[in-house]
């Protein structure tokens, strides 16, 4: 086991949501794709609906937390007729395990999709400790 | 029964007369569980999941597409049906980047949708906004709704 996986799912619970979120709603879990390079891990995600300025991404006590909100679309003058998917805030936590250099992560949104990267510390690369015989 | 029309398939027709109504109240209870049980999820089976409006001079078609840009997509529209097809593309990345989870799926798509009424399909506009594709299509002009005024 030399290669320990670096981020940790912590699944979304149906009631327990951070106090902070007051507004009622259907929240879903996005799918993600994680991977990690020596340098740093990066996370994308389908938030399809979420605007920039509606992306919440928090990451303390190396928790990250990835929250959007989606606006409604349909106008009071459409009638629904057929509705096959549904919106509602997205919402995901990891833990992660690695060092993260917080000054340096960067977030795009582009096409719904999220890109995070989180680039690991420096020090946080292996070190090989030489030993002498004595 | 929109519904049916929606998501009518060849092969709908049975012999058994039984089981084509047995059919039908299928899709209606799926209709409603639809409409009005917020946490149930009707499976059409056919990506992309669309939702449909209609208000009084068009349909609204929507889906969530995240990942797709516009020349990845192919929307053509006839009289009465609007065929939706493209590929999503997940580009690979760094070859050394180790895989933890792998959850979005990439590969092509296609999907028919057959409106409830006559459309315009020279009246179509199609928008990419943050990963929803909204799909706009005026009504014709005969299935448009008429004032009639009473004298």
């Amino acid at each position: 086991m030399t290669d320990s996986k670096e981020i940790k799912v912590k699944e979304k619970q149906e009631v327990t949501t951070p106090a902070e979120q007051t507004i009622p709603g259907l929240v879903f879990t996005p799918e993600v794709d994680i991977f990690e390079t020596d340098r740093a891990i990066t996370l994308l995600a389908d938030i399809p609906g979420v605007k920039p300025e509606k992306l919440n991404i928090d990451l303390r006590d190396n928790i990250l937390t990835i929250t959007g909100d989606v606006d409604r679309l349909q106008t009071a003058d459409e009638e629904l007729l057929v509705m096959e998917y549904e919106t509602g805030r997205y919402y995901r936590q990891f833990t992660l395990s690695e060092v993260i250099d917080q000054t340096k992560i960067d977030a795009k949104l582009n096409l719904g999709v999220l890109r995070l990267s989180l680039p690991k510390v420096a020090k946080a690369a292996p070190r090989k400790i030489a030993i002498t015989a004595g | 029964m929109i519904y049916r029309r929606i998501f009518g398939v060849p092969g709908w027709e049975t012999k058994n007369p039984f089981s084509e109504l047995e059919n039908m109240r299928r899709q209606v209870d799926r209709l409603y569980q639809g409409l009005f049980n917020p946490n149930a999820r009707p499976g059409a089976g056919v990506f992309p999941l669309v939702n449909l409006t209609e208000s009084k001079d068009r349909f609204t078609i929507r889906a969530e597409l995240p990942g797709v840009g516009s020349e990845e997509l192919d929307i053509q529209a006839t009289a009465n049906t609007l065929s939706l097809g493209g590929e999503r593309k997940i580009p690979a990345e760094d070859s050394e980047a180790k895989y933890h989870r792998r959850e979005r799926e990439s590969g092509r798509f296609s999907r028919v949708i057959s409106l409830p009424g006559e459309i315009n399909p020279d009246k179509v506009e199609a928008s990419l906004v943050n990963g929803i594709l909204t799909i706009v299509v005026s009504k014709a002009e005969a299935s448009k709704p008429r004032q009639i005024s009473v004298r």
